[in-house]
């Protein structure tokens, strides 16, 4: 290699395969952090470093270091865990973590506030569920997630060994993770390659790749680096329209970054999708920006050589080139809560969690409720992208017990709440992530509660709006397609994005910056009054910001980054 | 008058040569001397050529506090800059810079970005802090500029900046340049505010003849202060700060007394002496129950004073004595009470967790008066902590590591008396009545290669901070190794990011920690001690000091056990040369204790 190394790069290439001294900073009793350059490798095996944000200043104080935890998250392709693996991992909220499981917006678990003494026996408590975190975080491929697909089955089973082989082909093999732990050997030798896939520099950033089956959109499909977009015909499923260079982060007061949605390049065959997932991830590795992070995400390197490069390359990775798309339409990208059949003629029931998270409180014992029903539960547990759960494959013997706990337990399926906080959707932010500039999971109950009130005050309590909120501009709960979007720019103040649609196909656009709740509010309430006179029959409200001329259709990287108005 | 410090650059018979002649000599005649000596250096320095480019080269010391880089990148081309053009620059980030080097420096350039509304970034927390708070010097003859980074969408633009700014103004100093705020497309403006800066600094250069240091402020002559033990010196409270984390069932307290114009001197290892005050409460309520005026005169020591002053600040209410009892026996003319003095284990039993309230309650004294019942009580003396501070680090400044002593018994909550004044009682104007109380067995190797190891888990912790302190402002090169313990590790760890940063700096070898109540089994230091066997013993083969510090009941001489062992293992020796080489150990000064 003759030019130098980014930092980031160099630390990859230097860390031995993600081993850096991960092991020792484990061992070292007298911090609960790990250091700076292990914090970017622990990422890679599923888990983040975060502090207390909250406690930080009265710590310091105290001379005490920040209160240090981690955030580990799973590899849970498809999100579907059998009943058994649920129990375990439920166990695990309350030996390793804080007693609450998180739904992410990845159809994957989140632990919060694990401490370093606790981290290995997590990662052991994973393995033995035959489950793992690696590629949870950093730059690989993540989580794969698709559509959960409560009411065909027999699509959906065929879609998840999809996932499963997909995220398997574009998994990390270093042994490090069995080194660090599991507690194996070292077997690291210098000039052994132990990636064969990925080579020592992994990929330039995290990559992405989800699965839609049309006309659901659940798994927001468009958002991710690959995204693929299921073809039936005659109830077989006959392969995938495939779009690329998808991403949701932006980074404030830079144009040049921008989130994107992902462009429909082809057809591909069922039998060779894994292939052509393969052949894109590694694309993007040998062209993908190494040298400047904030471009680094696929959709740049489709940006800067187009998509006709794209296509000669994919043909030449692949073999061949990709067909033309086929024709399809998707309709909503929210769940659908309640009760579905299977053709099979089994059921399925879609719970709704607020913002994912599952816990015993004084209001509701949902984790207890969960466990009784994994206990008797014989279908599967399938985790939606939008942090909800469904309980699938209920057969007719089981389902009046499935009912009865549902209803013991007072669980949610989505009919008794306002429509709003159906579609909602929130990052964790803060208390514990580094990256959060303003509340999200905390306050999105009170936003959604205002909101409701305005709706039920102009006679619209059922209509539905996909809201979503983040603390900060990188888009963990895929706040650019929300049809209204609150980004964190500061303690209680946001960035108001409006005119997303209703399917996960066009984003929004900034509308006013860095504002407060009131001027949020107070620029909200005349559209959705104006809405509720003017709109049409189906009409969702960030199509009718557009047709009502109150935003235009144009989607630039400008539109996300200059406010239309500066005053409400 | 005696110099007494270890570190003086002098020889032995420098040190009495120079005793004697300051023994001689008045007041007014050391000031003049202490006058004398810095011209005569200063003269000195004028004449030697070495010193002379030194005077030259400026001195930049570049600041930034930065949350996400940016400020930290600008502050390195501002260094790069800066050492261009011959200027001695050195860059800091401000959570590694110590506040008190700033009444020291010349030339200062901050560099912060505001963060949120209007909040400095977190490692600019401490020093910004610091400037706007009570021990911010005066900065009189510093010359400055700020250079604040920020994003003009935010309420705040740039508002850390501009405090730092308002600030340093505020205490005296001068800008250099005035402050430019940049928006985030900085890149132009920090150029420009660079260039204008080291443009200003190198003109200074050419303006700044080779002259005579004048008159620096030299390092004041050790002079014995008139406090002592029988005239305290009233020291403020610089600060007060709980060290414990939420949730934690300890309370351990940080306190910073001044010591500034008492003249009052102290080494590490030293103790401070602390005459407390009584809970006002607790007095309150012996006088009511006593059914004595508060205002009553009563005689104290050869002079008067009132009952409520007597009894807040001059007699012991919260401990039982024997003697007390034996004196009040008689005078209550109680059989119970009587019976109980001659029965010396049940009186032991009895005074445990008793007070004098009890004592007035139970065995009330006919026709007692205040005076009577003051001439009784025996003097409040005073109470002694460990310092957790050296001169050398804070100047006039003394640190305590205080633990709330709190306890409930026979129906009532009590509390150690200075702990709890310290705690819950005195205010910012409150001053402490403290002298300090040498402790000549408990001393850094004057060798300061020499490794030390330390072991004091709570709040024996203590004398520690003032070695480390002490062995890093010397520039001690012997290895340091700590073990610490307390209950919990997320809220006990005492001093915790101190510890962290002396082994980040190097200065701290070793930190070995056992916090009992994180797992199943206890663990304690003794534990810790015992799983480094080898490692002690590679130590004390090249000389280490051990030094232990804290309860002397159990964890004393359970890590005198543990020490034993280790000896008895690693050196193969029999129970009795172990004993024996650990005596010879003590007799070397090479195991010191200070435990209670």
């Amino acid at each position: 290699m003759t030019t130098k190394l980014s930092e980031a790069e160099q630390l990859k290439v230097d860390s031995r395969y993600l081993r850096g001294t991960i092991a020792e900073g484990l061992d070292d009793t007298a911090s609960g952090a790990i250091s700076d350059d292990d914090t970017k490798l622990t990422k890679f095996h599923g888990t983040y470093m975060q502090d207390h944000r909250d406690l930080r200043d009265e710590r310091r104080r105290q001379k005490l270091e920040p209160l240090y935890s981690f955030m580990v998250r799973l590899r849970i392709p498809g999100g579907v865990v059998s009943p058994q693996q649920w129990l375990g991992l439920d166990a695990i909220a309350d030996s390793c973590s804080n007693s609450t499981l998180r739904i992410s917006t990845r159809q994957t678990f989140q632990y919060h506030e694990v401490l370093k003494k606790d981290l290995r026996s997590l990662m052991q408590q994973v393995d033995a569920l035959g489950l793992d975190t690696r590629g949870a975080c950093g730059d690989v491929n993540r989580n794969v997630i698709s559509n959960v697909n409560p009411h065909q089955s027999a699509i959906h089973s065929e879609i998840h060994q999809l996932a499963l082989a997909i995220s398997g082909r574009l998994c990390w093999q270093s042994s490090s993770y069995a080194e660090i732990w599991l507690g194996e050997e070292c077997v690291y030798q210098p000039g052994k390659s132990e990636e064969p896939f990925y080579g020592e520099q992994y990929m330039p950033r995290k990559f992405k790749i989800a699965i839609a089956v049309p006309p659901e959109n659940d798994s927001d499909v468009l958002a991710n680096d690959i995204g693929l977009i299921a073809i039936i015909e005659n109830e077989k499923l006959i392969g995938f329209n495939v779009a690329v260079g998808g991403g949701m982060g932006l980074t404030y007061g830079e144009p040049a970054t921008y989130p994107r949605l992902a462009t429909v390049a082809g057809f591909v065959p069922a039998d060779r999708i894994v292939d052509a997932c393969e052949a894109i991830a590694a694309i993007q590795r040998d062209f993908g920006d190494r040298e400047n992070r904030a471009h680094a995400r696929f959709k740049y390197t489709i940006d800067d050589h187009g998509m006709e490069w794209f296509g000669e390359k994919f043909a030449e990775y692949h073999g061949e080139p990709m067909t033309e798309a086929k024709p399809f339409e998707l309709l909503r990208n929210g769940d659908r809560f309640g009760w579905t059949e299977s053709e099979n003629g089994h059921s399925n029931l879609t719970l709704y969690f607020n913002c994912g998270r599952i816990a015993d409180t004084e209001k509701a014992k949902e984790r207890t409720a969960l466990r009784e029903i994994a206990k008797v539960h014989q279908g599967e547990f399938r985790m939606t992208c939008n942090q909800n759960l469904v309980i699938a494959n209920i057969s007719p013997e089981q389902r009046p017990i499935i009912e009865k706990l549902v209803e013991q337990y007072g669980l949610d399926d989505g009919s008794a709440r306002p429509a709003l906080r159906l579609n909602s959707m929130a990052c964790v932010a803060l208390p514990t992530c580094g990256l959060a500039m303003a509340e999200s999971e905390r306050y999105l109950p009170t936003f959604v509660g205002k909101l409701e009130q305005i709706m039920s005050d102009i006679g619209l309590p059922e209509q539905l709006i996909n809201i979503r909120i983040t603390g900060c501009p990188n888009g963990c709960a895929r706040p650019y397609l929300g049809e209204i979007a609150l980004t964190g720019k500061a303690i209680g103040r946001y960035n108001l994005n409006l005119g997303a649609d209703f399917s996960g196909q066009r984003m929004n656009r900034l509308y006013l910056e860095n504002v407060d709740e009131a001027t949020i509010l107070a620029a909200l309430q005349p559209m959705l009054e104006q809405f509720a006179e003017q709109r049409e029959q189906d009409e969702h409200f960030g199509d009718f910001l557009i047709r009502a001329g109150i935003l235009g259709a144009e989607r630039t990287p400008e539109t996300l980054h200059q406010p239309l108005k500066t005053t409400v | 008058m005696n110099i007494r410090l270890p570190n003086a650059p002098l020889t032995d018979e420098q040190l009495l040569q120079l005793n004697n002649l300051l023994q001689g000599l008045e007041g007014w005649q050391i000031d003049w001397l202490s006058g004398y000596l810095s011209g005569y250096r200063a003269a000195q320095a004028t004449t030697d050529p070495v010193s002379a480019t030194v005077a030259e080269r400026i001195k930049l010391t570049i600041l930034y506090g930065s949350q996400t880089g940016n400020t930290e990148a600008v502050a390195g081309q501002l260094a790069e800059k800066a050492i261009a053009s011959g200027i001695d620059a050195t860059v800091f980030d401000m959570a590694d810079y110590k506040p008190r080097e700033l009444k020291n420096e010349q030339y200062l350039a901050v560099l912060t970005s505001t963060h949120g509304e209007g909040e400095p970034p977190d490692n600019a927390m401490d020093l910004y802090e610091f400037l706007g708070g009570r021990k911010a010097p005066g900065l009189k003859g510093l010359e400055y500029s700020v250079l604040s980074l920020g994003d003009s969408s935010y309420e705040y633009f740039c508002q850390t900046g501009i405090d730092f700014d308002e600030r340093l103004q505020k205490l005296g100093a001068t800008a250099l340049i005035p402050r430019v705020d940049c928006d985030v497309d900085y890149d132009a403006a920090a150029e420009q505010w660079i260039n204008s800066f080291v443009d200003s600094l190198s003109s200074k250069i050419q303006a700044s003849a080779p002259q005579s240091p004048a008159a620096a402020s030299s390092a004041a002559p050790v002079v014995e202060s008139i406090y002592d033990r029988k005239n305290p010196f009233p020291a403020p409270i610089l600060e007060n700060q709980l060290l414990n984390g939420r949730g934690s069932s300890k309370e351990v307290h940080h306190v910073e007394l001044s010591l500034d114009g008492s003249g009052l001197t102290y080494q590490p290892g030293d103790a401070l002496g602390i005459y407390p005050q009584n809970d006002p409460l607790l007095v309150a309520q012996l006088i009511e129950t006593l059914a004595f005026d508060a205002d009553a005169t009563v005689e104290l020591d050869e002079r008067s004073d009132t009952l409520l002053n007597a009894l807040m600040h001059h007699r012991e209410i919260t401990l039982l004595t024997r003697p007390l009892l034996e004196k009040w026996a008689e005078l209550a003319g109680s059989e119970e009470l009587t019976q109980l003095v001659e029965d010396k284990s049940a009186l032991t039993e009895w005074l445990r967790g008793r007070d004098v309230l009890d004592l007035v309650q139970s065995y009330p004294i006919a026709g007692l008066d205040a005076n009577g019942f003051i001439n009784l009580l025996r003097k409040l003396p005073p109470r002694l902590y460990s310092i957790a501070s050296s001169q050398a680090a804070v100047d006039d400044e003394v640190h305590l590591t205080v633990a709330a002593v709190r306890y409930h018994s026979h129906n009532r909550d009590r509390g150690g008396v200075a702990s709890t004044w310290l705690a819950d009682r005195v205010t910012d104007d409150t001053t402490i009545p403290v002298y300090i109380d040498a402790n000549k067995n408990f001393k850094l190797p004057a060798d300061d290669d020499a490794p030390i190891i330390m072991i004091g888990p709570g709040t024996g912790v203590a004398p520690f901070r003032s070695f480390m302190q002490e062995r890093e402002e010397r520039g001690a090169r012997g290895p340091n190794w700590l073990f610490f313990g307390d209950q919990h590790f997320l809220t006990d760890f005492l001093y915790q990011t101190e510890w962290l940063g002396w082994r980040k700096s190097g200065l701290l070898t070793n930190l070995d920690v056992a916090f009992s109540r994180d797992q199943q089994e206890k663990v304690y230091v003794q534990h810790r001690l015992r799983e480094k066997a080898v490692e002690i013993w590679n130590w004390l083969q090249d000389g280490a000091h051990i030094y232990v510090c804290g309860d002397a009941d159990n964890m004393a001489p359970d890590v005198n056990e543990a020490l034993l062992d280790i000896i008895c293992e690693q050196g193969q020796k029999s129970r009795e040369d172990a004993t024996e080489f650990l005596r010879q150990l003590t007799r070397d000064k090479r195991y010191q204790r200070d435990v209670y």
